[in-house]
């Protein structure tokens, strides 16, 4: 076999050029795994030094034994708060049988991970997991090996215990030494075959995530936290509005503020650097103050979305086809059609994006909280006309960001401005209104459905339209995916993607139905989109799983009977089921005023299965209803870390909530208008519902992607449950209270008391 | 023009020439390499600055620096006694409460202010002490569950 070339010669002369960058970057994973070094024998973890990814195929490119008596796993993946770091640590250790305390891990850096695209779609442990799954068990066959040769006997009658071989004659050595500080530089050839479920001790343990102990002591973690030697602070002022083009400005005067060191204006593109970042935060307030801007107003209005979505999508493309499904549901016996609606909602991380950037000569290293540092790296590259392989994007954890917020533009804008500042760490952070105003939000939605039923209460026909911006403008290569691009001197055009399977995601229904149709208008609207958790799945559940209930209504059934009833899955049927026991369904009582409300998808139609009661109480004096309880099931498929996956799932139950029940971004034809936490608010600890996640562990199936799994059931659930205790069906979210007909609560009261 | 602004954080008195209007946030974590208390908005909504100031949770993302002096600061890094984690952070890692984190600092300041001025609050009490704080993730209900455990140690 070739021996694998590790330093190219390009390769080689970035390493040494950015070397005292190497040392700088180096210190911050080294420092934050020492906390593991008090529980165990081993020596302290020295870190593994950085050395360039080549080739996912070989089992270097994931798996390091490197640093004496430590496996150190490298991953694509980048960690956002749904902790799959620990999640790939408990998957490498069970295949190589080292003690998890002994494991530490790598996400996301151009100079050493592997290129695995995105951290999205909940993919982590099904993409990452995998292939760190199938490394580690060849690195386990391939020491086993070693150690035989050594021995002379088969692979087969060895055995591992943390990290030591031994034989059955009692002879013993470690990885370690076996390896003799050699690199494992053989290729994943699918020989090893993975553990069997039955044979674990790490996966399925509800093991606890390290970083959690760092950052309860306030140990920096995230990419704010980042101090280089010699770093600056920037601050930009983005335009007023979108479309809004800088006519004029005097820089003098920002020029002589104190501790000011730059000013850059490029085209609308208005950065200060200083010395403290409080000097820059400052200097940015007089950049908005003294600038006059061309104002391009917003077009469309708020209340007139839906309509302008009809009116201008033109053809739909055709995603799936049912001839005659029309007439189908036209004659069936109980045919119904309903109209619902999804606002632009955001991402609305709580700490404004940032990152740090350092323009050496011609190299350049950013640092990023991206959710992919190779997409990014490939887009600075346009953004500067630069080879790839002079930039390094080293991810680092942000403000948790459920999809595309301001990381990506940030990471593009700090590289722009340290260009200005040769030599120089240039750290950027938005302030607020930058965040709120700037990331792509979640794209409004429309929804047209139509079914037909027997009297049965069986569905015929079901016939779904779907009116979706993108829910993918997520950096592709081209520099205009960052935002301040397209406000250069010499702007990049923005391109929007083609990707449009985000927009119909769940937008057919699972249940047993003869015929299905499903149509996508593609819709331009007046905000920038992009990838928010879930993407098109959240709202599709939300009309799918609201449209249903009407349906069951309407046949007189029990919403879960109803669903059992037209679903085939046994695991789909198992999480309602489960639902129904955990929560006494079919003894349930029912107060006055009191709602339930039930709601299933799988996601993606493919992957977890989901199941939520929502109950809700209202208060009629006060024209309000209360979310009480959350009670949700999830299957999805083998548990890696049950804390995790409840953990996970808790999260996106409440996220969930806030969105349905509250959030919807504010604009006029002047701008964005929900600019801070007054103007868009978000679920806080008082109004948050009591929350209940059981969890159906498949030791047997693959692991499935959760973290999103949650977002439309629950949306749809609220809606239900409001409908159980009000009569209203409200088909456009927010879920607010003052959309309840509670004129016709009352005088329903009223007949019954006559 | 700066000006010597004396503060006392974590037990220390520390000297730092700066603008007395620059709000404490950014001595914090300029000056002094503190990177428990988080900028999240300026603006004093929510929650992500907050120290303990006397005994009090208090923002300090827009507060002028100069009114803290005479105060005793205590931020995230200074709960810790004699190398053992304040019972709240112990709790909050015992129950696993957070997901990215960054609403950490706030959530722990808010519940040890409020344990130390009720060491055995109601539901209802923490969910208030705590309300002040942001927390996108939806955390909310492992950080109740976190103050709960935190003040039944205490009054152990």
């Amino acid at each position: 076999m070739a021996e694998p070339q590790f330093l190219q010669t390009s390769r080689r002369s970035f390493l040494k050029t950015t070397g005292h960058l190497m040392i700088g970057f180096s210190l911050y994973p080294i420092a934050s795994c020492e906390t593991k070094g008090s529980q165990m024998k081993a020596p302290p973890y020295v870190g593994t030094p950085p050395r360039p990814h080549v080739d996912s195929k070989l089992i270097d490119s994931w798996i390091r034994l490197d640093a004496e008596g430590h496996l150190t796993v490298l991953s694509g993946k980048q960690e956002l708060g749904q902790g799959i770091k620990i999640a790939l640590i408990q998957i490498a250790a069970e295949e190589l049988d080292i003690e998890p305390s002994r494991c530490h891990i790598i996400n996301s850096d151009t100079g050493q991970t592997p290129n695995e695209g995105f951290t999205a779609g909940s993919n982590s442990v099904e993409g990452s997991g995998k292939a760190i799954r199938n490394a580690a068990a060849e690195a386990r066959l391939h020491l086993l090996k070693l150690a035989a040769q050594r021995w002379e006997t088969t692979p087969e009658s060895l055995s591992v215990t943390n990290g030591t071989i031994k034989s059955q004659t009692g002879q013993e050595i470690s990885y370690w030494n076996l390896l003799e500080g050699k690199f494992i530089e053989e290729k994943i050839t699918g020989e090893a075959i993975p553990k069997s479920p039955s044979q674990y001790a790490y996966v399925g343990k509800a093991l606890q995530r390290d970083d959690i102990q760092q950052m309860v002591k306030g140990e920096s973690h995230f990419v704010h936290d980042l101090r280089m030697p010699g770093m600056v602070h920037a601050r930009i002022f983005h335009p007023p509005s979108y479309q809004d083009r800088l006519a004029s400005i005097d820089l003098s005067a920002v020029e002589s503020m104190p501790g000011v060191l730059k000013v850059i204006k490029n085209g609308s593109f208005l950065a200060v650097v200083a010395e403290r970042e409080y000097q820059a935060v400052k200097a940015r307030e007089m950049l908005k103050s003294l600038a006059i801007w061309n104002k391009a107003p917003i077009e469309i209005p708020l209340d007139q979305l839906f309509d302008s979505m009809k009116s201008t999508s033109g053809k739909p493309e055709e995603v799936k086809l049912s001839p005659g499904i029309a007439d189908v549901i036209a004659k069936a016996p109980i045919s119904h059609q309903a109209e619902y609606f999804k606002p632009y909602t955001m991402h609305a991380s709580m700490g404004p994006s940032c990152a740090v950037a350092l323009w050496e000569e011609d190299l350049l290293t950013v640092w990023t909280a991206t959710q992919g540092v190779y997409p990014v790296r490939g887009t600075l590259a346009d953004l500067f006309s630069l080879d790839e392989e002079k930039i390094r994007c080293i991810g680092v954890p942000g403000s948790g960001c459920y999809g595309q917020n301001g990381s990506d533009d940030v990471s593009g804008e700090a590289a722009l401005i340290a260009k200005e500042m040769p030599g120089t760490h240039v750290r950027l952070q938005w302030m607020r209104e930058d965040e709120h105003k700037w990331e792509p939000y979640g794209t409004a939605m429309g929804f047209q459905l139509s079914a037909g039923m027997d009297s049965d209460g069986k569905i015929l026909a079901w016939d779904t339209n779907v009116w979706s911006d993108s829910h993918s403008t997520r950096p592709n290569g081209q520099a205009a995916s960052f935002v301040s691009a397209r406000h250069l001197d010499l702007p990049f055009a923005f391109q929007k993607g083609g990707f449009s399977g985000g927009s119909y995601r769940n937008g057919i229904p699972e249940y047993t139905i003869a015929a299905k149709q499903l149509h996508l208008y593609n819709y331009s609207g007046p905000l920038r989109t992009s990838s928010l958790r879930g993407l098109g799945a959240y709202g599709n559940t939300f009309a799918l799983e609201s449209f249903l209930d009407e349906l069951i209504h309407k046949s007189g059934s029990d919403p879960i009977d109803f669903r059992l009833r037209n679903l085939e899955d046994p695991r789909a049927k198992a999480v309602l089921e489960k639902l129904a026991e955990k929560t006494d369904w079919k003894s349930r009582q029912k107060p006055a005023g009191y709602g339930f409300g039930i709601a299933y998808s799988r996601y993606k139609n493919s992957t977890s299965y989901f199941a939520v009661l929502a109950e809700v109480e209202i208060n009629r004096e006060a024209k309000t209803y209360h979310l009480k309880k959350l009670t949700g099931v999830i299957d999805s498929g083998l548990i890696i870390n049950p804390d995790g996956l409840k953990n996970q799932t808790e999260g996106g139950i409440i996220q969930s909530a806030s969105w349905s029940m509250i959030e919807e971004v504010q604009f006029d034809q002047d701008g964005i208008k929900s600019t801070d936490w007054t103007s868009y608010p978000i679920l806080r600890t008082i109004d948050t519902p009591e929350v209940e996640v059981h969890l159906i562990d498949r030791p047997n199936t693959p692991p499935m992607g959760a973290g999103e799994a949650a977002m439309g059931p629950v949306s749809a659930a609220i809606a239900n449950a409001i409908f159980d205790a009000t009569g209203s069906r409200i088909r456009d979210l927010p879920l607010k209270a003052e959309k309840i007909d509670w004129e016709a609560i009352s005088v329903s009261l009223h007949r019954s008391m006559l | 023009m700066p000006k010597n602004i004396q503060l006392r954080v974590n037990g220390e008195t520390k000297t730092i020439a700066a603008d007395p209007n620059e709000p404490l946030l950014y001595i914090l974590r300029g000056d002094l390499a503190l990177s428990g208390p988080k900028y999240g908005c300026g603006l004093h909504q929510c929650g992500a600055c907050m120290v303990i100031v006397d005994s009090k949770a208090e923002p300090t993302c827009l507060r002028a620096c100069s009114s803290f002096e005479n105060t005793e600061i205590t931020t995230l890094e200074g709960l810790a006694k004699n190398g053992n984690l304040h019972p709240v952070q112990q709790a909050f890692i015992d129950t696993q409460a957070a997901q990215c984190g960054y609403c950490l600092n706030g959530m722990i300041i808010s519940a040890v202010a409020l344990l130390e001025e009720n060491p055995k609050p109601s539901d209802g009490q923490i969910r208030e002490a705590l309300d002040l704080v942001i927390c996108r993730c939806g955390t909310h209900s492992r950080f109740i569950k976190a103050v709960k455990l935190a003040s039944e140690t205490l009054n152990h």
